[in-house]
């Protein structure tokens, strides 16, 4: 198993990911923004989280027209695999990669906690190690993730088994934590092979750290 | 001659930043004038020599590519000098 995890300037959850993937028994690499080529051999590309571009003009805008992501979106294209998490998810938005885009937390404030996730669907490579209405506990920590999609988008979303994740309560009850349509936390694409999610899976691999159910997410990539 | 670009959330998405203005400008005592706030942001683009229409047929394209985000927002768009 053989992980991509792109930089751009502003990342800053690069080792974090590479480390949780190792844990995992994957081989990460972390490539530069302005390389041009995803290697030979890439099993799962990851954009991590990170501030990519101090956010300027809007999260995840600058970082799209960055020399590594022709190749990504060739690489989409070709059905290789993709997860963006958090400024990663941004990106693969403004990317147009995943419908939708993002704005601006509704309470207007930056959020750092551990939040509880309900898996939405789990018919797709990313939670197949998840139960449909399972409860993670995984930490957020964002400023613009307040998902939007207009109700066509959605109502194809949703028919296509497409919505992920969303915010819950600890029953795994929907709830508003950002303004986000439905309570969104996370999507992929039509194909299923292009991941995006708020929360960061990366963050939450050991007891020590507050939650290890990180670990079942990230492991679907390894089936 | 230069571009001015104002980029705002589209009518019908919701400005949470227009809300909490507005009820900041309500608490301040404007509450019985204001009816409603839209936040954007402006940006301007100084341009070398080129015709009123090319301006505003090459500007066009960059708030279609990179200056605003059309999912959520619209953009205007005013050459000026």
């Amino acid at each position: 198993m053989n992980v991509a995890v792109l930089q751009f300037l502003g990342t800053n959850c690069e080792y974090d990911t590479k480390w949780a993937f190792e844990q995992l028994g994957a081989k990460a690499t972390v490539i530069w923004h302005q390389d041009t080529q995803i290697p030979v051999g890439t099993d799962l590309v990851v954009i991590p989280g990170g501030f990519s571009y101090g956010d300027y003009l809007r999260s995840g805008a600058i970082a799209r027209f960055a020399n590594i992501m022709k190749s990504v979106s060739e690489y989409a294209a070709k059905g290789g695999k993709v997860l963006g998490i958090c400024n990663g998810f941004q990106i693969l938005l403004e990317a147009g990669l995943l419908p939708g885009a993002m704005k601006r937390n509704d309470t207007l404030h930056f959020i750092s906690r551990h939040h509880t996730l309900a898996v939405v669907n789990n018919n797709n490579t990313f939670l197949q190690e998840c139960k449909v209405g399972e409860v993670l506990n995984i930490p957020v920590a964002h400023h613009d993730g307040n998902y939007y999609i207009d109700s066509d988008g959605l109502a194809e979303l949703y028919a296509n088994e497409q919505v992920l994740l969303k915010y819950c309560d600890k029953d795994g009850n929907p709830i508003s934590m950002n303004g986000a349509v439905d309570h969104i936390a996370g999507i992929c694409n039509k194909q299923k092979n292009v991941f995006g999610l708020m929360p960061h899976p990366e963050r939450a691999m050991q007891e020590l750290l507050g939650s290890s159910d990180g670990v079942r997410m990230l492991q679907g990539f390894f089936k | 001659m230069k571009a001015i670009v104002n980029i705002g959330l589209k009518q019908g998405v919701l400005d949470d930043q227009g809300k909490a203005i507005n009820h900041a400008l309500g608490t301040l005592g404007f509450k019985e004038i204001v009816k409603d706030v839209r936040v954007g942001k402006q940006i301007i683009i100084e341009l070398g020599d080129l015709s009123q229409d090319a301006a505003k047929a090459e500007v066009t394209k960059m708030c279609e590519e990179l200056l605003a985000n059309t999912v959520i927002e619209d953009y205007n768009i005013e050459i000026v000098g």
